[in-house]
C-alpha cells in the first residue's frame, strides 16, 4: 500500500466533480477516505455534530469487516454496502483499490439515483488520483 | 500508509498499539486522552465488548503542531488483543506508519506476549511490511506490580523474550498511573513523523515532481 499524496488540483477536482454529482442531487454529506480511514475529502453540508474523523476510521473499518466476509463466501470483496435509517441512510462504494466513497442522504433522495451518480463518479475519482500516481 | 495532503498543509500519520489481550493498550489511549489539551486532541472513540474488552478498535487523533509548515496529525488505534480477533486486528493494521508493543508484565502472560509479537510480523508481513524497517518502540506495563506479590517478569526475561532480535527503544510503564506513557508516545510520534518526513516532506521538490 503507497503512502497517498494529495495535490490540490487533484483534489479540487475531485471536490467539484462529488459537488456537482452528489451535493447538486440533494445529498447532505459525502466522504471521500481511504482504506486506512484517514478523511481524503469532505463536501456538502458540514454539520457541526457529525464527528467525521470517527465516521472515517469506522466506515473503513467497516469497508474492511464486509471484505473479509466476502472472501468467506468466496466473493473478493463487496464493491458497495448500504445502510437504511429511518431520515438518513449511508452509502459505501470503493473508489479504486484504496479510497472509499461514503454518501449520506436523506429520505427525499432515491436510492437509485445516489447509486448510479456514485457509480459515475467512482470511476471519474479514480482517473483523477490515478494519474497522480 | 501516511496520507499527505499538499493543499491544506497536512501530514496524517497512523500509530497503532499492539500487544496482547489485557496488557493496557486503550488504557494507554484513555490516559493521553484524559491528560491532553482539548485543543490538540479529538474525540476517543472506542469500541468494546461489554466486558471492557475492546472488539475492533480505539481511535485518538490528535494533533502535533507544525513541521515545515505542515499540520502533523496522528491518528492512535489500538487493536483487539484476545488471539480470537485476529482478522479485525489485521485491518486495523492497514496503512500503520508507526508501531507501540505493549507487552505485559506478569508472569502468566509471558507467552501471550511472545505470541502476540510473532502475530503482529505475520499480520505485517500480509502488506508487505517488515517490522525491522517500521518505527517501533515496545512498552513494558505494569510495572508498577513489580512491588506486589503478585509474580512478575524482570525487564531482562523481557528484553529476551521481545526484544533480542528487534533491539528497539523499549519504556517501562504503569498506564493506569500514567508512568511512561507520555514518553512512549513522544517517542514514537517522533520516529514516525521522520519516517513520513524523510520519505516525502524532506524533498519536496523531488515529490511535487513525481506527483504532478
Amino acid at each position: 500500500m503507497a503512502d497517498l499524496v494529495l495535490t490540490g488540483p487533484a483534489l479540487e477536482k475531485a471536490k467539484s466533480q462529488i459537488n456537482e454529482a452528489l451535493i447538486e442531487a440533494g445529498v447532505h454529506t459525502a466522504l471521500l477516505i481511504d482504506q486506512a480511514g484517514n478523511v481524503v475529502a469532505s463536501c456538502g453540508k458540514n454539520r457541526k455534530d457529525l464527528d467525521v474523523t470517527s465516521l472515517a476510521a469506522l466506515a473503513a473499518a467497516n469497508f474492511g469487516a464486509t471484505s473479509q466476509m466476502a472472501k468467506l463466501i468466496g466473493e473478493d470483496d463487496f464493491s458497495l454496502l448500504f445502510h437504511k435509517g429511518k431520515r438518513d441512510s449511508i452509502h459505501f462504494a470503493k473508489v479504486g483499490d484504496e479510497l472509499i466513497l461514503v454518501t449520506i442522504f436523506g429520505d427525499d433522495v432515491s436510492l437509485g439515483l445516489v447509486r448510479l451518480r456514485v457509480a459515475e463518479l467512482t470511476n471519474s475519482i479514480d482517473k483523477i488520483f490515478g494519474q497522480g500516481n | 500508509m501516511a496520507l499527505i495532503d499538499l493543499s491544506k498543509r497536512e501530514v496524517h500519520c497512523k500509530i497503532v498499539y499492539y500487544g496482547p489481550g489485557r496488557c493496557g493498550k486503550t488504557t494507554n489511549l484513555l490516559y493521553i486522552y484524559n491528560s491532553m489539551n482539548s485543543n490538540a486532541k479529538g474525540k476517543l472513540l472506542t469500541i468494546e465488548t461489554k466486558g471492557d474488552r475492546t472488539l475492533f478498535f480505539d481511535l485518538l487523533p490528535l494533533n502535533l503542531g507544525k513541521i515545515n509548515g505542515f499540520d502533523i496529525r496522528i491518528q492512535l488505534y489500538t487493536v483487539p488483543g484476545q488471539a480470537i480477533y485476529e482478522a479485525t486486528r489485521k485491518l486495523v493494521l492497514k496503512g500503520v506508519d508507526g508501531l507501540v508493543f505493549v507487552a505485559d508484565s506478569l508472569r502468566v502472560r509471558r507467552k501471550k506476549n511472545i505470541e502476540s509479537l510473532n502475530d503482529l510480523k505475520a499480520n505485517l508481513k500480509e502488506y508487505n511490511l517488515d517490522i525491522n524497517s517500521l518505527p517501533l518502540v515496545i512498552q513494558y506495563n505494569k510495572r508498577d506490580l513489580v512491588k506486589s506479590p503478585i509474580p512478575t517478569l524482570s525487564i531482562e526475561e523481557l528484553e529476551e523474550d521481545l526484544n533480542s532480535e528487534l533491539q528497539v527503544k523499549t519504556f517501562e510503564a504503569a498506564a493506569t498511573k500514567g508512568i511512561g506513557v507520555f514518553e512512549t508516545l513522544k517517542d514514537i510520534s517522533k520516529k514516525t513523523v521522520r519516517y513520513v518526513a524523510n520519505k516525502h516532506l524532506l524533498n519536496p521538490k523531488k515529490q511535487m515532481e513525481k506527483v504532478l
